[in-house]
């Protein structure tokens, strides 16, 4: 039913004791996910239960190293929330330890740091999601990271996204429509993140409880064209795009740490132009990604790949608007 | 962090990046010491702003004499400095820096800033130096050379030779652009740069490889580690309302529009500046007000956001996950009193506990646009701009 994350998955949370750390873990485990570890130096040997604002739903093993914690709980899966200047660190000790997801919510990691872990991670073969990032959900299974679980459904519809509460209005979006997901992805704002969109798209590819995806994107770097090049070539699977950032100027980081227009490439308009032509759904707003998906989703255009319905819904709106279609199409090809 | 040419240059100089002789000037007299104190009979005057295409601008010019120094210095400073990279308002001059005049036999790029495809530091070098190298990227991207550098070993002295190479260079010159690419990459690397660019790199008459140009850029992410680049922020290049908003910890960026933005997430903020455009408006901000929307938190951001006088309506657009819908409407409704704000504001907060927040709002007495969704928040604002 789903990528990466299921109900068998066996977490271990880094910075346990930490505020963060200890509301985010109440919450997951509210949730149903299965936590069985906890980590933080120097309070191995206890069990911890939360701390008077935020009480856990059952106590947790704490341990002082990830290995710790793989070796008695058999942890496979990790969630970073140790503040940034010690976040490299944690992600390569989950690495050594033998974790194969890990999954780093701290924002703010200096790049050069980034380097290395990227770096490190490859060569261990550990697959890391974020920096910077909500985190990942298999809705009704498990929640890894900071989402409300509440907004999410049990569905098949994969999502993958740059941005966190930009992607809680796309999967509320799709839930209100009663459109499930199998799992949603936020890959982070960071300038280096782990998972990519393309590696993202290909486990939704290959996955067969999943039907359709959506991918949110934003400003800066190529990673949505790089995409959109693997989409065109190998998914058929219909895919609705989005991409935030259209009103954006050049040179300005907008927020994320990854999202600046620099020497006038990672522009919101080459990556809608480059999604577009790889047969994505491309939405202009970012209020219609549910309906959207409910389109490509419908009996009317199962199979057909965006070309074919983008000719039709032009052609409808332009009879409506009366305008020639074929002018309209040329005109917004530029 | 962005910082100066001549603090770019001092940075270089420690790292021992060799660069031409010079001095800061605040006034003409200090410019005119500078000048005597390198000697020569050659001086270069160069305002000192935050962007690029200064020299197009007018803003570099050669003095063959101290009293040419002096006249270009006052003609320099207060004035209003423009090129490609600031906007039409440009920038006021309030420091230059005064360099020896140098005998140039070649000029060249050199760049080095992260790949983010590949996740490394990559070198950059062109023959095409002195002008914009996106252009050249654009038009003969051959002419650009490239070297990624492994993160475990760094910077190779191998890569630095085949790079220097690729430039022409010989002789004298061949020998300091190697010492010159090693040097520039460590300086890079320990100081935590986002971009050390090099534009132009010159081979002087001599055979000495100089910069002649210097556009360091910092990792904010990393200033902790740099507690020393603190006092290189000048304050005079930023916008002022980004300055003020910093201090309440909001991430504001101010644009020319007519409606201003609230939002909670970087990527919501963007999606919602692009729905005002969509509905027909212009965005005045990208404004994040993080996870703590609370009544401080939107007081502030509205006050940043009234501060801009072309703003004609404000459009809030709050996510709660985390950060509950109630709360944040009860916020909104005390911020907008205490501030007294005049213009139309569409509210739209989705999420836990939403239906709470909208009665809040609906009882708060006053005249909310109270939007159910985005395609909603938009038209709203469209007849909010229309009326």
């Amino acid at each position: 039913m789903s990528i990466l994350v299921n109900k068998r998955t066996r977490l271990v949370v880094q910075g346990i004791t930490g505020g963060e750390g200890t509301f985010h873990t109440s919450q997951m485990l509210v949730y149903g996910t299965n936590v069985v570890a906890g980590m933080t130096p120097g309070k191995g040997g206890t069990k911890y239960r939360g701390n008077d604002k935020d009480q856990f739903n059952r106590a947790i093993p704490v341990f002082n190293s990830v290995a710790d914690a793989v070796k008695a709980e058999g942890a496979d899966t990790s969630v970073i929330f140790v503040p940034a200047a010690f976040a490299a660190d944690a992600i390569m000790e989950a690495a050594e330890a033998g974790i194969s997801l890990v999954v780093c919510i701290t924002e703010g990691i200096p790049t050069k740091d980034m380097i290395h872990v990227f770096d490190y991670v490859k060569e261990k073969g550990t697959r890391l999601i974020g920096p910077n990032c909500p985190g990942i959900i298999t809705p009704g299974e498990c929640k890894i990271g900071i989402m409300p679980g509440f907004i999410h459904k049990q569905g098949r519809v994969g999502l993958v996204s740059r941005s966190g509460t930009l992607t809680y209005e796309a999967v509320w979006q799709l839930t209100e429509r009663g459109i499930g997901q199998s799992t949603c992805i936020g890959i982070g704002g960071d300038p280096i993140i782990g998972t990519q969109f393309i590696d993202a798209i290909q486990l939704f590819n290959a996955d067969e409880n999943t039907d359709a995806i959506v991918m949110i994107g934003e400003i800066g770097g190529n990673s949505e064209e790089v995409a959109a090049e693997y989409i065109k070539k190998h998914v058929k699977k219909p895919v609705v795009g989005f991409i935030a950032g259209r009103t954006a100027p050049p040179g300005r980081r907008m927020g994320h740490a990854g999202a600046i227009i620099s020497g006038g490439k990672g522009t919101a308009a080459e990556k809608m132009d480059a999604m577009r032509d790889a047969g994505i759904y491309v939405c202009e707003s970012p209020a219609i990604i549910g309906e959207t998906m409910k389109l490509a989703l419908s009996r009317k255009y199962k199979g057909k790949r965006f070309a074919a319905v983008a000719k039709k819904t032009t052609e409808k709106s332009a009879a409506k608007k009366k305008i020639n279609p074929k002018k309209k199409k040329i005109s917004k090809r530029k | 962090m962005k910082i100066h040419e001549y603090q770019g240059k001092e940075i270089l100089r420690k790292f021992n990046v060799a660069i031409p002789q010079g001095g800061v000037a605040f006034s003409s007299d200090e410019a005119v010491a500078a000048a005597k104190r390198l000697g020569g009979n050659v001086w270069v005057v160069k305002a000192q702003i935050h962007a690029g295409g200064r020299g197009k601008g007018g803003g570099v010019k050669v003095a063959k004499s101290i009293e040419e120094v002096r006249s270009l210095a006052a003609q320099f400073l207060g004035m209003r400095l423009v090129t490609h990279q600031t906007g039409p308002e440009g920038r006021i001059v309030k420091r230059l820096l005064v360099e020896q005049g140098i005998n140039i036999a070649k000029e060249m790029y050199v760049g080095v800033t992260l790949d983010r495809t590949t996740a490394m530091n990559v070198v950059m070098v062109s023959t095409e130096g002195g002008v914009e190298i996106e252009k050249v990227a654009a038009e003969s991207p051959e002419k650009i050379v490239k070297a990624h550098v492994a993160p475990s070993v760094g910077l190779q002295r191998f890569q630095a030779r085949s790079l220097v190479f690729s430039l022409g260079l010989t002789g004298e010159a061949f020998k300091n652009g190697v010492k010159f690419l090693l040097a520039l990459y460590k300086a890079y690397e320990s100081t935590d740069a986002s971009l050390a660019e090099i534009n132009p790199l010159v081979v002087t008459k001599e055979g000495n490889v100089l910069a002649l140009d210097a556009k360091i850029n910092f990792d904010d992410n990393a200033l902790y580690r740099h507690p020393e680049f603190a006092e290189l922020r000048d304050l005079n290049e930023e916008e002022p309302l980004e300055i003020e908003a910093s201090k309440s910890n909001l991430s504001y960026i101010k644009l020319d529009g007519n409606v201003g933005c609230m939002v909670n997430g970087a990527g919501l903020a963007m999606a919602t500046m692009d729905i005002i455009k969509l509905a027909g408006g212009e965005p005045a901000n990208f404004l994040d007000v993080g996870g703590g929307a609370n009544a401080q938190t939107v007081e502030s951001g509205f006050k940043i956001i009234l501060a801009d006088k072309n703003v004609k309506a404000i459009l809030i657009n709050i996510f709660g996950g985390i950060v509950r819908c109630d709360r944040v409407a009860t916020g909104v409704v005390e911020a907008a009193k205490k501030v007294e704000v005049k213009i139309p504001i569409v509210i739209r907060l989705a999420g836990t506990n939403a239906d709470l927040a909208a009665e809040i709002l609906k009882n708060s007495g006053m005249s909310f646009l109270v939007a159910g969704n985005l395609k909603d928040a938009a038209e709203k604002v469209t007849n909010a701009l229309a009326a």
